[in-house]
């Protein structure tokens, strides 16, 4: 990988957040994003997939600085996204973008749609008054909206209209990276491939880099090139799309994968069996985070928490038994 | 027959309107049977259910058919009669298991009440056997947490909770609303291997609600397929995945299966679910469906049964 193909580089990133009373007894950290360490090269598709709670959210907020991390490094196009500040901190958010799981929430219900599309462009001074108006259209026909709907209103539209005005919105400012939380999780399944076909689109003719971030695991394997796995704020498994969902290795992404019901009933297969379900978001102290529920742990993943280990060329796995 | 439902309609008489939220809807659950219920946010699934048990919340109201439950018809059934049906012959589990259990109450309390209520026991005896229930369920250390509050109770434990209380009556039907879909993965395959245990132990039917294919593939022997109110296929599992008839359901399963395949494009079904208040003329689905003509937009096609103990409503599949 040379240099310049590497957008960006995440090292022992830490977001904790506190909870508890400050002043009796012991400050409790929930430690969301827990040591990550992430290289995106540009043009990539990274997955992140894991179940509700694993910090998956809290990750994709912190590459964007929308929350502050606790530690660690992100470095984006060589800049340390973290020691900026001010004017520099604005001109590097133009580049990474977010669109948000809740098409209905993440749009003013106040604002028309031509005035959601043309803040951006107007707080960035991208373009005058004159040209913001040609501006919002074209990035309408680009979502595949009609130009009318710049006098719309977020409520007179539907769910995946509203999530295509989103993704308008993400890529006004041109960006080179974008964080998709959940993006068609909200939306009917009829809707949902038509929204990723939007994004899939886009991807392909802006050369955007993305962190795509879903529980769903069909959707995922659909979009990204690269799956890493989270659990309890840590990735236990990254491999390229196929070789992660032909031949998991951690044994939690195995219990993950075979848990997903499969639209087929001529296979049904056994169903894993995980026994309880993630311990405290406290962190589970020494030892694996999930020691707790895995079939094979031994004393060793009670004791040492398992570092990511490279067993083939870009399957990287934390596990002490594999 | 356990279950008969025939020509079911249910509106909602809104100041915007009158809203169909099932409209002339007609199947048959047999005893021990498993039926899916399937069908994307807003197409009337839950309203269906809530039917069954003549529990629609006002502004709505089952304005005509039947709901025949081993040839008692609930719709018209007296109220003491159907205090009995409701969490007796037909036992709910709800999406949300922390709105179906009382927050002020300890899960054993409230499993041990419906005993008390529907199955005449005494305190003691029903204390007893709500721990037993919950033990069947799955939930370790049961003793203990019969005495726990549901917040104390982790969202998975909540559901096996809620299904306890529901199959306490050992009901005939057991009506399952998107028992997983608030679940994780991980924890929806536990809830799913339980309700087909406690189906082969207790000899129950089940009728799951769900938008999830998945889910509906896995668990059940036929597949109702509602859009904007009214089924439009029904079949069983193996048929309806393998050979889809109405263009919607087809749509809706290349929609699932899109993703398997990486280099298919990636096209969903065009435009969205209609609102319920303004529905298109003739059959519902023409505006999106990519075979209609015009004798789709004058009548909404009837239900027909087609070869193999299966039926569709669309005049293309007819044709």
């Amino acid at each position: 990988m040379t240099a310049t193909a590497e957008l960006l580089n995440v090292r022992g990133l830490k977001t904790w957040f506190p909870s508890g009373n400050r002043w009796f007894g012991a400050r409790q950290w929930i430690r969301a994003v827990d040591g990550i360490d992430l290289t995106l090269r540009r043009g990539e598709i990274l997955g992140i997939v894991g179940e509700s709670g694993c910090g998956k959210t809290t990750l994709g907020r912190s590459l964007l600085r929308l929350v502050s991390p606790t530690a660690g490094r992100i470095s984006f196009a060589g800049t340390d996204v973290l020691a900026l500040k001010g004017n520099d901190l604005r001109a590097i958010r133009r580049r990474m973008q977010i669109i948000f799981q809740d098409p209905y929430a993440c749009l003013s219900p106040r604002q028309q749609i031509g005035q959601i599309l043309a803040e951006p462009l107007l707080l960035h001074r991208l373009f005058s008054k004159t040209e913001v108006e040609a501006r919002v259209a074209a990035l309408l026909t680009e979502v595949g909206l009609e130009t009318y709907f710049i006098h719309r209103y977020p409520h007179e539209m539907s769910g995946g209209q509203r999530q295509r005005v989103a993704i308008a919105r993400a890529i006004s400012l041109e960006p080179e990276f974008i964080v998709a939380d959940e993006p068609v999780s909200a939306l009917d399944v009829s809707v949902q491939a038509q929204i990723l076909g939007l994004l899939m689109e886009l991807h392909k003719k802006r050369a955007l880099t993305m962190v795509f971030i879903s529980h769903d695991l069909g959707v995922v394997e659909r979009v990204a090139h690269r799956i890493a796995v989270m659990y309890m704020g840590r990735i236990v498994e990254t491999a390229d799309t196929t070789r992660l969902m032909s031949n998991p290795r951690h044994p939690y992404t195995q219990a993950l994968l075979s848990s997903v019901p499969l639209p087929d009933p001529t296979i049904r297969r056994e169903r894993s069996h995980l026994r309880g379900e993630p311990p405290s978001v406290f962190g589970a102290g020494e030892g694996c985070p999930f020691a707790s529920r895995c079939p094979e742990a031994q004393d060793i993943c009670r004791r040492k928490t398992p570092e990511l280990v490279s067993k083939q060329t870009g399957h990287i796995v934390a596990c002490h038994l594999r | 027959m356990l279950l008969s439902v025939r020509n079911l309609t249910s509106y909602f008489f809104l100041d915007e309107g009158v809203l169909k939220a099932v409209d002339g809807v007609s199947f048959d659950i047999q005893e021990n049977e498993t039926v899916a219920l399937v069908g994307e946010s807003g197409c009337g699934k839950t309203i269906v259910a809530l039917s069954l048990i003549n529990l629609i919340p006002a502004p709505g109201r089952i304005i005509a058919g039947q709901v025949l439950l081993s040839g008692e018809d609930v719709v018209t059934t007296p109220k003491d009669r159907l205090r009995q049906i409701r969490g007796g012959e037909i036992g709910f589990v709800f999406q949300e298991p922390g709105s179906s259990l009382n927050p002020v109450y300890t899960v054993g309390h409230q499993i041990a009440e419906v005993l008390q209520t529907h199955r005449g026991l005494t305190r003691k005896e029903a204390d007893k056997e709500a721990v037993r229930l919950l033990g069947a369920t799955g939930i370790p250390d049961p003793e203990k947490r019969a005495k726990s509050y549901p917040f104390q109770l982790s969202g998975g434990m909540r559901q096996r909770a809620a299904i306890a209380m529901a199959i306490s009556t050992r009901p005939k039907l057991l009506i399952a609303d998107e028992p997983t879909t608030a679940l994780d993965v991980t924890v929806q395959a536990g809830i799913l291997d339980l309700l087909e245990e406690l189906q082969q132990q207790y000899g129950m039917a089940i009728l799951i609600i769900s938008h999830d294919l998945g889910v509906v593939a896995q668990i059940a022997q036929r597949v109702l397929v509602m859009y904007a109110g009214k089924l439009i296929e029904s079949a069983h599992v193996d048929a309806l995945f393998s050979s889809p008839k109405h263009p919607y359901a087809q749509g809706l399963l290349d929609s699932v299966r899109l993703r398997a395949d990486r280099n298919a494009p990636l096209r969903g079904i065009p435009g969205s679910v209609p609102d319920l208040l303004r529905l298109p003329g003739g059959c519902t689905f023409h505006p999106r469906c990519s075979v209609s003509d015009l004798s789709c937009r004058t009548q909404f096609p009837p239900m027909l049964p087609l070869a193999g103990d299966r039926s569709c409503a669309c005049y293309r599949v007819h044709q």
